[in-house]
């Protein structure tokens, strides 16, 4: 029922939102919101110029390679704190600090040591992702239920096969974990671009304010947020997969 | 995910603990020693530089012009994110119109808006606040909603089999039964809410704590900024600890005590 | 002996509940009860047994007014329920106790609502908690006790209301074997100082008949009245007794072999 009848008004109360949008746009009620209508034909202007195409490109790029390089790092640091008790002790505090630490205050740092390019977007997003997937990580592991690790010892698993069986066992929470840092990353690749400002995304707004540009600055949101909507919506798909053995273990 | 955020309150021992900040210290230093970089200070000289910052008051002046962004937001964030998200969690009406708002507000990467949010209102107090906001307002609000939403419909039950009104409901069985998961948004949402204000004063004008670290940075006082950023994380991370202190002690007698 | 009763419309004089005609649908298509005509009389203890999915719970939620029925009515002392009322008290499956009150706090709470004093509901709580066995442990919290002690005060909390009808939803369901037993055996002397009526759904058949002046059996999907069982069992004696009493042996037996079709 929920499923059924939660889908179709949602998108519908956000035409709600759109139309409201307009007529404050139309009316000039609110200066930071132009016409919707505006911001609709500004799309294909900001997405036909070159230097969007090179924003495109540099945000993508850097994106893909900080979440695999959080994803790694982030699983594997989530294994040894499950698994060894000691790396937990010591790593624990750590992540949590991280977790909720303001990241962004961070950024000029990674700025000085990774340069004005490309490297300090995708460390940018490195940081904002891996923390969660690290912490989620370690929390499946440690609840892979213990019946299943003595039901494959007692059947003698090898060392490999135990491992097998604890990261499928903690692939729900990964996948969550890994859904955190997905939005968390999208987060982290727009801070990254709009403090280093002279590439990518930052660059163009950067051009768009100095041109007062405003349908153009709303319409690069817009494609923004609809990148970062659909990344959600897909891992939470794909999420939905899992669940359903997820499901059967509890 | 609800415990992420108790730094002071999780259950390692304080040996390992202060082992853990002293092997990261520790290897901070080394890191420093070697030079890898001509920007990168050794843990002595951070806190040196840290000691300087705080001995002339200019470290303390920072954060008081910090602050008063990051807590009228935080208030305003508070007042709004935790009624819009009881309502929604009430009422399905308010839910429909409402909560995809929030939920494209949360999964959205709200800080594109600060450029032109400085752009509309200008370099002032107002975008600042309005960055604080736009960070920690959905996380609150949404979380809000959630704790809500899983109050268990027994405890709801309970309170309607013994005839209790609707208000009696809200008040005595769901807002209490809503609390913890509702701080715990609370604590996610003064997170957010430190990185808005910095990245208010990063990316806006330099003031206060942003101030510092640009200035720092401009003049090549490596050791000064990172102090300065040091003292931001440890600051957040703190106040939040402290938040959940605070909740333990005012609002869970539960776990007071044994 | 016990007796097998065809099943009427009672018409006993004393029948502090009657159920009517109750249907319930579930989303337009699972018919989840259909067609329950009942009625409980002053001071018995009726078990509704069946399956899971027959309905029983639902039957109960109805009764208490929690649930409104797709069509029929309940009627309490001859006035149609249309919501929860003070003659009623539910006792839950999963003891539904606030985990930030205590326990003294947990029982006093439907006094509370009603506008009782602090110092009167405390008093009659407190003498609740001292029935039920639970003194001593008013200012623990929930998450301090066992199961089977925090369904002892969620059944404090239903007496305190000095409802004349408690409706029990599987009270003994998530407490372990041993405790459900002494909960047992205590809520057989409790019927002899509280003079209720009680109403009590569970799955067991050893539990119905072991506390039952009347076992009402459900079919499973739609939820129907199958049987109505009159087990005749002398439970003035030593409570344990009642376990090696041949009348309460056989009975498990018929229930069982009227049930098993189901269950395959």
């Amino acid at each position: 029922m929920e499923l059924y009848g939660y889908k179709v008004p949602k998108m519908a109360a956000l035409l709600v939102w759109v139309v409201i949008w307009e007529i404050i746009g139309q009316f000039e009620l609110v200066m930071l919101f132009p016409p919707f209508s505006d911001v609709l034909l500004a799309i294909p202007d900001v997405i036909t110029t070159p230097s969007f195409l090179e924003a495109a490109r540099i945000t993508v790029l850097s994106y893909l390679g900080g979440l695999a390089l959080a994803l790694v790092v982030g699983v594997s640091l989530g294994l040894l704190m499950g698994l060894v008790k000691p790396a937990d002790r010591l790593l624990n505090m750590w992540v949590n600090v991280f977790l909720s630490a303001p990241l962004s205050a961070l950024v000029p740092v990674i700025m000085i040591l990774f340069g004005m390019g490309m490297p300090t977007v995708i460390v940018t997003v490195f940081m904002f992702a891996v923390w969660i997937i690290a912490l989620d990580t370690r929390a499946g592991v440690l609840h892979v239920s213990p019946s299943l690790m003595e039901m494959s010892s007692s059947f003698g698993a090898s060392r490999w096969h135990r491992m097998k069986i604890i990261l499928l066992s903690a692939l729900p929470e990964i996948l969550a974990g890994f859904r955190l840092g997905v939005i968390r990353g999208v987060k982290g690749v727009v801070i990254g671009q709009l403090l280093v400002s002279i590439i990518g995304v930052g660059a163009l707004f950067a051009l768009y304010s100095q041109n007062f540009l405003m349908a153009h600055f709303w319409a690069l949101i817009l494609i923004l947020f609809a990148f970062a909507l659909g990344l959600a919506e897909m891992i939470g798909r794909l999420e939905q997969r899992v669940e359903y053995y997820a499901g059967a273990r509890s | 995910m609800t415990g992420a955020l108790g730094v002071l309150a999780d259950n390692t021992p304080v040996l390992w603990r202060l082992l853990s900040l002293a092997l990261f210290f520790a290897a901070w230093e080394i890191a420093g020693r070697t030079n890898f970089n001509y920007a990168f200070p050794t843990f002595f000289e951070t806190m040196t530089a840290l000691w300087e910052m705080t001995a002339d008051g200019s470290l303390f002046s920072a954060y008081l012009r910090t602050l008063q962004p990051l807590v009228i937001g935080l208030v305003f964030s508070l007042a709004v994110g935790v009624s819009a998200g009881v309502l929604m969690g009430l009422r399905r009406d308010a839910e429909w119109i409402t909560l995809p708002v929030f939920i494209t507000m949360q999964a959205a990467p709200m800080a594109a808006l600060i450029p032109l949010i400085t752009f509309v209102y200008g370099i002032g107090m107002t975008s600042k606040v309005l960055a604080v906001v736009m960070l920690a307002m959905p996380v609150i609000a949404i979380n809000s909603y959630k704790s809500v939403r899983n109050v268990s419909p027994s405890l709801v039950d309970m309170c309607k089999s013994f005839q209790g009104s609707r208000r009696q409901q809200v008040f005595r069985i769901i807002l209490p039964a809503a609390s913890p998961m509702m701080f715990a948004g609370i604590r996610l949402g003064v997170a957010e809410g430190f990185s808005g204000a910095v990245l208010a004063e990063l990316l806006i004008t330099p003031t206060g704590i942003g101030d510092l670290i640009t200035y720092s940075r401009s003049v090549a006082q490596f050791d000064h900024m990172y102090a300065v950023i040091l003292s931001i994380v440890a600051f957040a991370v703190i106040t939040v600890s402290l938040l959940q202190l605070l909740e333990t002690k005012l609002f869970r007698p539960e776990k007071r005590g044994t | 002996m016990h007796m097998t009763q065809p099943i009427v419309a009672e018409t006993e004089a004393d029948q502090i509940i009657e159920v009517a005609g109750i249907h319930k649908v579930y989303n337009e298509t699972v018919t989840a009860l259909k067609d329950i005509n009942l009625g409980f009389g002053r001071g018995e203890l009726t078990s509704l047994l069946g399956p899971s999915g027959c309905g029983k719970t639902t039957l109960l939620k109805i009764i208490s007014g929690l649930l409104k029925p797709t069509s029929g009515e309940i009627r309490v002392n001859g006035e149609t329920v249309t919501g929860p009322g003070p003659e009623r008290a539910f006792v839950f499956q999963d003891f539904a106790l606030m985990p930030w009150a205590t326990v003294l706090k947990n029982a006093a709470f439907g006094l509370e609502l009603k506008g009782v004093g602090q110092k009167a509901r405390e008093d009659k709580a407190r003498h609740y908690i001292n029935e039920v066995g639970l003194a001593g442990f008013e200012d623990k919290y929930p998450h301090e006790l066992s199961g089977g002690m925090r369904q002892r005060v969620g059944l404090a909390r239903a007496l305190a209301v000095e409802a004349e009808v408690l409706l029990m939803d599987e009270p003994f369901s998530a407490v372990d074997e041993q405790t459900r037993r002494k909960f047992q055996e205590d809520l057989i002397r409790l019927r002899e100082t509280e003079n209720k009526t009680f109403i009590l759904v569970t799955h067991s058949i050893e539990e119905a008949v072991y506390l039952s002046d009347r076992i009402v059996l459900l079919s499973p999907r739609p939820g129907r009245l199958k049987q109505v069982v009159t087990p005749e069992i002398d439970r003035s004696g030593n409570p344990e007794a009642i376990r090696r009493n041949p009348e309460y042996l056989d009975l498990i037996d018929d229930i069982w072999a009227g049930l098993r079709d189901y269950v395959e």
